[in-house]
C-alpha cells in the first residue's frame, strides 16, 4: 500500500554525495554559522530564508528522499505569504487547490458553513491544499538555486557536543562519520527529534486514545472545493468524518474510529473500501495512501538549549484538526530566521533569540489549546461530555450561538505575540493591526498605475525592518538600514480602493514599524524620529 | 459584573416550578439532555465568562459539600 502514483510526478530521490568536510578531523573540522537538521518544510524554508539574508547554511537530512504520503495538506495564508518572500509562493498556489469555505454537517443535514476569508483585497487565499511532498519538492528546487545552502542527504546526526561558543556535530554517512562545528544548530527533525533526545529535553503533554484513519483516494467527481466535516454521518454512524480536495483529483478522507479498533484490520483496503464507498455514494476510486494514527499534543519546555534551537514538530506537536502542525512550524521558521541572521551579523545581541522562545512557545500553547478543544469535541471523553456536545449540535440547527460552539476544527491563524519586542500603543487606534500581530495585506496602486499588494511591496524591500508610512506632507526620515513603504504623497504607492487605510486605521501621518518577519512591532500617529528609533531598538533586542 | 446571588425573581416559586415542570414525565436520560441544553442556553444569555466561572465554582462547591454530607450520614 501507500506507493503513491501521484508522487512520481516530482523528483523525490536525491543521491548522497561526499563532501570535503568528511576529510577533515580534529582541530581542522569546518565551522559554519548555521547547521539546520531536517529537510522537511520547516528546515527547508528556514534554510532558504537564512540564505536569502546572506547566511551560509548547511542543511542535513538522514534520508535521501522526500517524505512519503501526503501528510500535511492545508497551507495557510500566512504560510503562503512567507513562501512568497522565499520566491516559491506562486508555484505552490498554482499547483494547490484554493479554498476558503467549510461546511459542517450533523447526520444527513448541513448545520452551517463558514468562510475563512470573506473579504476581497488579499493577494493570497485563506488556504491552499497541497500534498506535503509537492511543497517539499518545490522547496528543494528553490534550495538548488541558492549556492549559500549546502544540502547534504543521508547525513545523520549521531552526536552533539555543546561548547560555549559553538556546537560540534558528529554526522554519520554511507562512507562513515565526520564532524563539523556550528555557531547555531536548528533542529527541525520532526516529532521524533534525535536532537531533542541528545539535549535530554522532556516532551510532555497529552496522548489521545482515539484512532483516526486517513485515506487519500483518487477519483474524478464533481464535489465543491470546500472542507466538509460531519458529526455522526449516515455513512459512519456515531463518529466524525472529514472530506477535503487536493490537487490531481486526490481527496483526503479522515474517519474517526472506535478506540478499540484493531489497527491492522482497519487499514486493510478491503475494510476501508466499503466505508468510503458509503461516504462517496459510489465505488469508483483508487487508494493513494492509507494510514491510521493516534495523536498527541505536547511541547518542549524551552525551545532553546544552549547552541541548539528547536522548531516545528521537534519543538511542539498538535492534533491535525486545524492545520496547525506544518503552518505553525513555518511560522517558527519565519520568526527565527531574521533573529538568527541579526545575531550572527552582530547587529543584535544573542538575547534576541530568547524572544523566539517567548513568542513561539506561546503560539505553541495556543495551537495545542485549540487543537485539544477540537479533539475533545470530536471525541467526548465521558457520557456527560457527549451529552453537552449533543446539546450543542441540536441547538446549532436553530441558534447562532449553537453554531459558533460546534467545533469541527478551528483553522490555523497566526498568533498575536505578547512580546518584549513590541512597543505598546500610546496613540488612539480604533482597530488596525496591533503590535505583535502579523501585517494585513491590501492592494495598492503603483505610480505606473499597476496593482501591487502590500505583502509584495514588503518582500521587494528585502523583508527587513520597514516603516509603513501613510504620508502627510513631510516624509519620515528612516533610521539606517530600514526600508520605507510610502502610501500616498508624491511618488508613493496609492491606496486607490482605501483598503490599506481601513485595515490599518490610518490617517496621514500614521506610521507602522514592521519587523523582518512581517509582524507589527510598533505604530504611531505622527511620531518623532527618536520615537521610531526607540521602537526599532526594542524590536531588534538592542534596548 | 459579578455573579448575582440576590433573589432576582419577584415570585421565586414560579421560577423553581417552571424548571421542575420542564422535567416532569421525562426519563433520567431525557432530563439530563434537557439540563445540558438549558445550561448552554442560559450561559450564552449571560454572555460573561467571569460570571459563568463563578456560577460553576459555586455549583461545584455546593455539590461537593452535599455529597460529603450524604456520605457522613450513611
Amino acid at each position: 500500500m501507500a506507493q503513491s502514483k501521484v508522487r512520481s510526478q516530482v523528483r523525490s530521490n536525491f543521491g548522497y554525495r561526499r563532501h570535503a568536510d568528511q576529510d577533515r578531523a580534529g582541530a581542522e573540522i569546518s565551522e559554519y554559522p548555521v547547521v539546520v537538521i531536517g529537510a522537511g518544510p520547516v528546515g527547508l524554508s528556514l534554510a532558504i530564508d537564512l540564505a536569502q539574508r546572506g547566511q551560509r547554511v548547511v542543511l542535513l537530512d538522514d534520508a535521501d528522499r522526500i517524505g512519503e504520503g501526503s501528510r500535511a495538506i492545508c497551507f495557510s495564508k500566512r504560510s503562503l505569504e512567507f513562501w512568497d518572500r522565499l520566491g516559491i509562493g506562486q508555484r505552490m498556489v498554482d499547483k494547490g487547490v484554493v479554498w476558503s469555505v467549510g461546511k459542517i454537517f450533523h447526520g444527513a443535514s448541513q448545520l452551517y458553513q463558514f468562510d475563512l476569508l470573506p473579504e476581497q483585497g488579499h493577494k493570497r487565499p485563506a488556504f491552499i491544499n497541497l500534498q506535503q511532498f509537492y511543497a517539499e519538492a518545490y522547496l528543494v528546487d528553490r534550495v538548488g538555486e541558492l549556492p549559500a545552502i549546502d544540502l547534504r542527504w543521508r547525513n545523520r546526526v549521531t552526536g552533539l557536543e555543546q561548547r560555549n561558543d559553538c556546537a560540534i556535530l558528529t554526522i554519520d554517512t554511507p562512507e562513515g562519520p565526520y564532524r563539523i562545528g556550528a555557531a547555531y544548530v536548528v533542529a527541525c527533525d520532526g516529532a521524533r527529534s534525535t536532537l531533542r533526545q541528545m539535549v535530554g529535553a522532556e516532551f510532555a503533554g497529552q496522548v489521545f486514545e482515539d484512532q483516526f484513519l486517513i485515506a487519500d483516494v483518487k477519483m474524478t467527481a464533481e464535489f465543491p472545493t470546500e472542507r466538509w466535516f460531519w458529526f455522526d454521518p449516515p455513512f459512519h454512524a456515531g463518529r466524525s468524518a472529514l472530506l477535503h480536495k487536493q490537487p490531481d483529483d486526490i481527496w483526503r478522507i479522515d474517519l474517526q474510529l472506535n478506540r478499540d479498533a484493531d489497527p491492522v484490520e482497519e487499514k486493510r483496503p478491503e475494510n476501508v473500501r466499503p466505508r468510503i464507498a458509503r461516504m462517496l455514494g459510489h465505488d469508483e476510486f483508487e487508494f493513494e495512501w492509507i494510514s491510521l494514527y493516534k495523536f498527541q499534543c505536547r511541547r518542549m519546555n524551552k525551545f532553546i538549549h544552549g547552541r541548539v534551537i528547536f522548531a516545528g514538530d521537534a519543538a511542539h506537536q498538535v492534533s491535525p484538526f486545524g492545520a496547525r502542525g506544518a503552518n505553525s512550524g513555518l511560522e517558527d521558521a519565519e520568526n527565527l530566521a531574521w533573529k538568527l541572521d541579526r545575531v550572527l551579523k552582530k547587529q543584535s545581541p544573542a538575547g534576541l533569540l530568547e524572544s523566539y522562545h517567548i513568542e513561539r512557545s506561546a503560539a505553541a500553547d495556543e495551537n495545542i489549546c485549540e487543537s485539544t478543544r477540537s479533539t475533545d469535541f470530536m471525541a467526548p471523553a465521558t457520557r456527560q461530555e457527549a451529552r453537552l456536545r449533543k446539546a450543542v449540535l441540536s441547538l446549532a440547527k436553530e441558534t447562532e450561538f449553537g453554531k459558533r460552539m460546534v467545533n469541527g476544527g478551528r483553522l490555523s491563524v497566526p498568533s498575536v505575540y505578547d512580546s518584549p519586542l513590541s512597543t505598546n500603543d500610546r496613540d488612539e487606534w480604533r482597530g488596525g493591526v496591533r503590535p505583535g500581530a502579523s501585517m494585513a495585506d491590501a492592494p495598492l496602486t503603483t505610480p505606473a498605475g499597476e496593482i501591487e499588494y502590500l505583502t509584495d511591496a514588503f518582500s521587494k524591500g528585502g523583508s527587513r525592518f520597514t516603516l509603513l508610512e501613510f504620508a502627510n506632507a513631510a516624509a519620515v526620515d528612516p533610521p539606517d538600514g530600514v526600508e520605507v513603504i510610502r502610501i500616498g504623497g508624491d511618488g508613493g504607492l496609492h491606496d486607490s480602493v482605501g483598503m490599506a487605510s481601513a485595515r490599518y486605521d490610518a490617517c496621514p501621518g500614521s506610521v507602522y514599524l514592521l519587523r523582518p518577519d512581517g509582524y507589527v512591532a510598533a505604530r504611531f500617529r505622527g511620531p518623532r524620529q527618536s520615537t521610531i528609533g526607540a521602537a526599532l531598538a526594542r524590536a531588534a533586542g538592542n534596548n | 459584573m459579578a455573579l448575582s446571588t440576590r433573589s432576582n425573581f419577584p415570585r421565586p416559586d414560579d421560577a423553581f416550578r417552571a424548571v421542575v415542570e420542564a422535567h416532569r414525565g421525562l426519563s433520567d436520560e431525557q432530563s439530563a439532555d434537557l439540563d445540558a441544553a438549558l445550561v448552554l442556553i442560559l450561559a450564552n444569555h449571560i454572555g460573561e465568562l467571569d460570571v459563568l466561572n463563578e456560577a460553576i465554582a459555586l455549583a461545584k462547591q455546593r455539590m461537593l459539600e452535599a455529597s460529603q454530607q450524604q456520605q457522613q450520614q450513611q
